[in-house]
């Protein structure tokens, strides 16, 4: 079944709560998947700097003077740990040769993701312990998507957990089944594109970032997809800047959306729309199958849809 | 008139409540408000009573009612009125996919739009949309009337057995086995009642077009033996 949100925050004031919204929307999805939960936040940018966020199944060893460990192997960044899971933030020059870097001295460290903003936090468990033991409720961002776990196409574990991040600053969380996977993820292995998984929703996340790579903005990505992936699903993603959300043509999976001047939301049910300010008087819809659904930040912080 | 506050009151409590109304029984209005997005209000009514629900609710809203007539001054969810037997369910926003699905009776309004298998396999409820239907509504529908003010989208009626679609607007394609059909007198009489019964009072009977079956597909034919 799972359950998935989406937060698109239009209104700079609400940024500092985009945690706690985001949180309430997830926690709301519980009982549509309790296998595993995670969540995307979009933070500050700007800076220059790059953030990684790694997990580990035992952070007590591999977190251990993880930083110090970095900068003897020659890089130079700062670590800040929250429970199984650390944020490396350093220079993006020093971060280049990280994951061959922590291979070497950390293997079991695993990436959950890079960029410059976002941030992912996701562990086997309910959305309410992830979000307690990760602090979400506190953290602020321009945008984030959450998804709570009833797995169907790989096994219960962290790294089956979404959100699945393949690119910098790319994420996505999916509900549903991908019937061609196995073939996609073939195609892209040989395109370069490196898996850690055997899950379906990571084929589709690496699908989205290749086609990126490629040149596509992320609504002509999503737009690729209709015609390449095969099977059920209900997307969100978040880019640096951007917020997609596509249905397969058959759209079986949920999905109900809001909109005010506030903010774009996406929720599973309406259920985990009705806590956000001025749902009363929200335009609410369903999003209509095939269909891309794209809005984006510009430089300027002018949002298009 | 006993009110539920959903915010306050768990959802079974309501629920017993409207499965205990005794016989003879003469308060029978209920409110429900804070429904923020609930499954199952109101469901399994078998009384003659009238439930207000003040704000959307989630799936299968008003499921196998009979009798009763259930408003939801909101948006519902998936599967609303699923398995309808009688009464009356109005929705006064828009309503998620397959609503009114295998319906045996009664009426289901829908003052917006519908999504996707709006009415699939329908065994005798009418439904009167406003608005527009998604794709793949009335597929495999058995009988009953599906009216639409609007237009309807992909695969319209695929695999249709006896019911009879109406729409106004336009139809983007029509399902296997499904095709436009005469829109004779005795359809001008059933669809002017329907639009009574559904309170729509601006719209002529004649504005529509009637689907129905053409009754290739759904009995053996020993000329397709060999495709089973």
């Amino acid at each position: 079944m799972c359950g998935i949100v989406g937060l698109f925050l239009k209104d700079k004031t609400l940024e500092p709560q985009l945690g706690q919204l985001l949180s309430d929307m997830l926690v709301t999805m519980t009982d549509r998947g309790p296998d595993s939960a995670g969540i995307a936040i979009y933070g500050s940018s700007g800076n220059g700097l790059s953030k990684i966020t790694v997990q580990s199944a035992d952070p007590e060893k591999d977190f251990a003077g993880l930083q110090t460990d970095l900068e003897k192997a020659g890089i130079k960044a700062s670590v800040q740990l929250k429970s199984t899971h650390a944020v490396i933030t350093g220079d993006a020059a020093d971060l280049g040769n990280i994951r061959e870097v922590l291979s070497s001295i950390r293997p079991g460290i695993r990436i959950m993701g890079s960029g410059e903003s976002v941030e992912i936090y996701k562990e086997v468990g309910l959305p309410k312990d992830v979000v307690d033991r990760f602090s979400i409720r506190s953290m602020s961002g321009t945008h984030g998507i959450g998804h709570t776990r009833m797995a169907t196409e790989s096994a219960v574990t962290t790294l089956g957990a979404h959100p699945f991040s393949t690119g910098s600053d790319q994420c996505l969380v999916h509900n549903g089944s991908l019937s061609n996977h196995n073939n996609l993820r073939r195609e892209l292995v040989r395109a370069g594109m490196r898996f850690e998984t055997e899950n379906d929703s990571e084929v589709a996340a690496a699908y989205l970032t290749a086609e990126m790579a490629a040149g596509k903005d992320l609504g002509e990505a999503l737009s690729s997809a209709i015609d390449d992936l095969d099977g059920f699903f209900t997307f969100v993603v978040g880019t640096k800047s951007g917020f997609g959300v596509l249905r397969d043509p058959i759209a079986c999976k949920p999905a109900v959306m809001a909109e005010t001047d506030q903010y774009v939301a996406f929720g599973s049910e309406y259920r985990a729309l009705v806590s956000l300010p001025g749902i009363e008087t929200a335009r609410v819809w369903e999003p209509e199958p095939a269909t891309v659904y794209f809005w984006n930040r510009d430089e300027s912080g002018a949002i298009a849809a | 008139m006993p009110t539920f506050d959903l915010a306050t009151t768990p959802l079974r409590d309501l629920n017993q409540a409207l499965h205990a109304i005794p016989a003879g029984n003469n308060d029978n209005h209920f409110e429900v408000v804070n429904p923020r997005g609930h499954h199952s209000v109101a469901v399994g009514v078998d009384a003659p009573i009238s439930v207000d629900v003040r704000g959307s609710v989630g799936y299968y809203c008003a499921g196998m009612n009979s009798q009763a007539t259930i408003t939801v001054h909101g948006s519902a969810g998936p599967g609303v009125a699923e398995n309808m037997m009688s009464g009356t369910v109005i929705i006064e926003g828009d309503a998620s996919q397959y609503a009114g699905a295998t319906g045996r009776g009664g009426l289901l309004v829908i003052k917006g739009n519908a999504a996707s298998r709006c009415g699939i396999s329908m065994k005798g409820i009418d439904i009167v949309v406003q608005g527009s239907i998604g794709h793949m509504s009335a597929f495999m529908a058995q009988s009953g009337n599906l009216v639409v003010l609007g237009d309807a989208g992909e695969a319209l009626g695929d695999s249709l057995y006896e019911a009879r679609l109406f729409v106004r607007g336009s139809v983007k394609s029509l399902g296997a086995d499904c095709i436009e059909k005469e829109l004779r007198q005795e359809h001008l009489d059933l669809l002017a009642g329907l639009l009574a019964k559904a309170g729509v009072t601006d719209v002529s009977p004649s504005e529509f077009k009637r689907y129905g079956s053409a009754r290739k597909l759904y009995n053996f034919n020993i000329d397709n033996a060999d495709a089973y």
